[in-house]
């Protein structure tokens, strides 16, 4: 280790840096508005080192612990916008909690830190750390109402994370108990040289395959580890609800994309049964958070169970990495423009909930009625942002389906998009749903729903990509094609 | 590059919508006037387009008024529109159902503006898939029709409006995902997303069978369309919608699934359409006799309109899977002819029960006295829609019947084209005692103050009657454009 490797960190450094200040500056500010004013400024900084080592070869650093790579450039400026967004977004929230404004936004940074060790973390040990750092963040956030929902999710999440990260720990050790090593790009060696084909002859390496996907199953809330969704959605304040939706989803995304590609992408047997593993848990996962989704009448619930059959979707995408033979890009590229695609849509439609339950002070989707009427702005934008999730134009929603879906009809996976699109048209019921409510429901006060202006930059931030990235994608989708490029070792 | 024709055409409905979303606090009558004066420029346009399109012999398969972007490079998709005689009918007769259907919209009162906003969206998107010539292009119009006629349908509907809105989505996505599979399996097949190119071009590495590809695409433009018995989504929507949507989604929605089948089933795999011609001749059939029986038997005005579609919709497919030259030729004109008939009898409809407030069959009756005009148009309307001579309704179901008879796609034809031809009756019966039972009899004492149509409606309904007698009496004015459009795909199925 140099310190000359220290350049590479600059992103997370500094916005650990800002962190602490927060919580320094927290004893002396009054006005705790400020605080979240750091905040933006910090992930600003840091988006600012991030994007200046967009383009550089891929090296990996710390004795192979950090990849330095477009995929962890790209995730990690993902994670920063989806930080930077919250944080407008929860001005208006925060006033539910009188004390503690400044360890709330300090978590918020930290546990940013930790998903962008986590998506270029290229050694088990460092991936293991970075998702306990970014998981005890997100424990403390999603408890910080204190209130009997909010202190159930957090404990709920704290639990269950910690069953998983056993469960987890448990796979990295066989790996590392047959392997004798921790780093992904010699795991890779290791896996390639290994006589006898076939996971049967090796069931040291099957155990350890099931055990990692079960790991960060719960993590991205794949089938059979959604269970806790429903419940921390619902009872996190909906800003952080935002943030596990979004960023942790995708930092989930970012790791097992990285540890099943480098370390487990070849040999080709190895790679098609895991390939075919996540795609029956895709064709489940989305088939139950559809389902389920359509008999929720809290909203929060609802977009958390459409959040499973989101995860379901992308999940699509890592099967066709897995089912890649000819190793074309497709799966990584279409898995990160569906990743931008849904993180933008997902955080509009979570920042309009904001404002409109600060209001009427309910999650309730009946709740709703005529909102088209007393809030327009954040009706329409919800509106919009619930279209883009069923994959209508013009919004990102449906272009992001089209090139996850092609890669994977492009590598013999017809049928499980087959299941993927026909789940998309039954989805059209519940979010319409919402729509319907709040168009052609009867208001229940003429009182308009007030919003900051942090609120509303942010929500129209996010609009403005749905469209953009729905009407002329060629930019982003060229982006994406350069963060699938994920540093396999020289 | 030349003036951008068709862009414009598309687009001037949305220029026009952002207009409206942007007035603030907008009185009504601008609303209406704005989308009025982007409709009618949209018209002008199409109609310029119609006056300046090469008839030569020359141009027979040519795409006319191209524009091609790249806009996608990934998976090599442009933004690429142009007309061929097969969608250059189709554009006018949305262009022409846009601004009658902002005249019949003209007496809105529930939020205006956002009801124009939707409405010009809703044409946008329709003249969206006629002009596309790439397929994920094609495949984001149609979707995007989606939107606006959900809320249409939910908001300024009647009835169980929400029902039929939903249902009307949730049939329409199933069978776009279907195509959506099947169009990213002829991606991944050809390499090419280019709908001319694709004609006629054969599959290097078909990922699937060709047959599936086919089916896939088929069963999201026979939704759609709708054939036998995947229509029951068409009575609950077109009922329950407001006027002029039920305008266009009888007029044009449905023609994209007509010309659909025709574009992409049978021009990119046309032996495997010559193959299953057969079944899906009889399913026309089908859907011709079952709609008009069904037709017979329905007390709802507004229901009744509806369900004559389904048995006119069936003659398309019966044109289209007859797959000789003139068959199509009949089929692309009974599209253009259906789109203004039955535009014209749902604004009827419409007129009837504003003035009236009745929908139901038992309960009118007699209003041929209070009504001179409306009595008047409507039989025209009706006249027409079992195919007078002299009307459109004739010269398309002639050509229609002809071309199917003499095509020797499917043996036997003969059989399924008479049957076809016995819808022709079952249409005249229900037609003439629909007229009867709503304008005829003794006048009825409850509708003794009921007003006619006002001026703007007149304007509307003559419109429609105009382009009606126009088309028959003149119909060579589209089979000229027509013929050259389906004479290179009826020359793909080689018969």
């Amino acid at each position: 280790m140099t310190l000359n490797e220290l350049r590479f960190l600059t992103p997370e450094l500094s916005l650990l840096g800002f962190a602490l200040a927060i919580i320094l500056l927290d004893l002396f500010i009054k006005q705790k508005r400020v605080l979240a004013g750091i905040g933006i400024a910090g992930v600003i900084v840091s988006a600012g080192f991030t994007v200046a080592m967009w383009g550089e070869p891929g090296v990996a650093i710390f004795g192979r612990m950090l990849a330095v790579d477009n995929f962890a450039l790209f995730f990690k400026l993902l994670m920063l916008v989806a930080t930077g967004l919250i944080i407008l977004a929860s001005q208006d929230y925060v006033r539910k909690f009188k004390r503690f404004q400044g360890e709330y936004y300090a978590l918020i940074l930290i546990s940013a830190v930790g998903m962008m060790l986590l998506v270029a973390a290229s050694d088990l040990i460092s991936i293991y750390v970075s998702l306990e750092l970014t998981g005890i963040s997100l424990y403390v956030l999603a408890s910080f109402l204190k209130d009997r929902k909010s202190s159930e999710a957090g404990l709920k999440y704290l639990l269950l994370g910690a069953v998983a990260s056993a469960v987890l720990l448990y796979g990295m050790a066989l790996v590392f108990g047959f392997t004798g090593r921790t780093c992904l790009m010699c795991i890779a060696e290791y896996v390639q040289g290994m006589p006898g084909a076939g996971l049967l002859n090796n069931p040291a390496l099957l155990l350890a395959m099931v055990f990692l996907a079960a790991g960060f199953g719960f993590k991205i809330a794949c089938f059979p580890f959604q269970m806790w969704v429903p419940d921390v959605y619902e009872g996190a304040p909906t800003p952080i609800t935002a943030y596990l939706s979004v960023a942790s989803k995708a930092a989930g995304f970012a790791v097992i994309l990285r540890v099943f590609f480098v370390a487990l992408g070849s040999p080709e047997w190895l790679s098609l049964n895991w390939g075919m593993m996540f795609a029956v848990l895709s064709a489940i996962t989305m088939t139950v958070g559809n389902v389920v989704a359509i008999l929720q009448s809290n909203i929060k619930r609802m977009l958390g169970y459409s959040s499973i059959a989101q995860a379901g979707y992308l999940m699509v995408g890592l099967a066709t990495v897995g089912m890649a033979v000819g190793h074309d890009a497709l799966g990584q590229s279409g898995l990160i423009f569906f990743l931008m695609s849904y993180a933008v849509t997902n955080l509009g439609a979570f920042i309009a909930i904001i404002a409109i339950s600060n209001t009427i002070d309910s999650d309730e989707i009946n709740k709703y009625t005529g909102m088209g009427k007393r809030a327009p702005f954040l009706a329409a934008a919800l509106t919009l942002c619930l279209i883009s999730l069923i994959g209508l134009p013009p919004t990102a929603g449906l272009i992001a389906k089209i090139y996850i879906f092609s890669g994977a009809v492009q590598n013999g996976l017809l049928w499980l998009v087959i299941v993927a699109v026909i789940n998309s048209a039954i989805s059209a019921f519940y979010y319409l749903r919402v729509v319907k409510v709040m168009w052609s429901g009867v208001p229940t006060s003429e009182k308009k729903v007030p919003s900051s202006w942090a609120l509303r930059t942010a929500l129209a931030l996010c609009c403005l990509f749905v469209v953009l990235l729905g009407v002329i994608p060629g930019g982003f989708v060229s982006i994406a094609e350069a963060a699938a490029k994920i540093f396999v070792g020289s | 590059m030349s003036f951008p024709y068709l862009s414009t055409i598309v687009f001037l409905p949305v220029v026009g919508l952002v207009i409206i979303a942007l007035l603030p606090k907008p009185q009504q009558k601008t609303v209406k006037l704005t989308a009025l004066i982007f409709a009618l420029a949209s018209f002008a346009l199409s109609i310029a387009v119609f006056y300046l399109f090469d008839r030569s012999n020359g141009s027979i398969g040519q795409i006319q008024f191209e524009e091609k972007l790249s806009w996608i490079p990934a998976i090599n998709a442009f933004y690429h529109v142009g007309v061929d005689g097969l969608s250059l009918p189709l554009v006018i007769l949305m262009t022409f159902l846009g601004v009658l259907a902002v005249l019949v919209s003209w007496n809105i009162q529930l939020r205006p503006k956002e009801y124009f906003i939707w409405l010009l969206l809703l044409e946008t998107s329709i003249l969206g898939v006629f002009c596309s010539l790439d397929l994920v292009l094609f495949f984001l119009f149609w979707e995007l029709e989606l939107i606006p006629m959900y809320f249409l349908i939910s908001v300024w509907g009647s009835g169980r409006k929400e029902y039929s809105a939903i249902k009307y989505v949730i049939y329409t996505l199933v069978g776009s995902a279907l195509m959506l599979v099947g169009i990213l399996s002829i991606y991944f097949s050809t390499g090419s997303l280019n709908m001319m190119e694709l004609a006629g071009m054969s599959a290097t590495k078909a990922v699937i069978p060709l047959a599936a590809m086919f089916f896939l695409l088929l069963t999201g433009f026979a939704i759609k369309l709708p054939v036998f018995p995947l229509h029951t989504w068409l009575p609950d929507a077109h009922t329950d919608a407001p006027t002029a949507a039920s305008v266009i989604l009888a007029g044009a929605l449905l023609k994209m699934g007509g010309y659909g089948m025709i574009r992409l089933c049978v021009s990119i795999f046309p032996q495997v359409a010559l193959q299953y011609a057969p079944l899906l001749v009889v399913l026309a059939v089908v859907s011709v006799l079952y709609g008009a029986a069904v037709t017979l038997r329905q007390k709802d005005l507004k229901r009744l309109i509806a369900y004559s579609s389904v048995s006119h919709m069936g003659y398309v497919l019966l044109g289209v899977f007859a797959l000789s030259q003139v068959s199509l030729t009949g089929a692309v004109l009974q599209m253009f002819s259906h789109g203004i008939i039955t535009g014209l009898l749902f604004a009827m409809v419409g007129l009837v029960y504003d003035k009236s407030h009745e929908r139901n069959l038992d309960n009118l009756g007699g209003l041929a006295r209070q009504m001179p005009v409306i009595v008047v148009v409507f039989s025209i309307a009706g006249l027409a829609s079992l195919g007078l001579p002299g009307t459109s309704g004739f010269a398309a179901e002639f050509i229609t019947f002809v071309g199917s008879y003499s095509s020797p796609a499917v043996p036997g034809i003969q059989l399924y084209t008479i049957l076809g031809v016995f819808g022709i009756v079952l249409t005249a019966g229900y037609i003439l005692w629909m007229l009867q039972r709503v304008f005829y009899g003794p006048p009825l004492e409850k509708f003794s103050k009921v007003p006619d149509a006002n001026n703007i409606d007149k304007i509307c309904i003559f419109s429609f009657v105009a382009a009606i007698m126009l088309v028959g009496i003149y119909p060579a004015i589209l089979t000229n454009v027509i013929k050259l459009g389906v004479e290179p795909i009826a020359r793909l199925v080689g018969l």
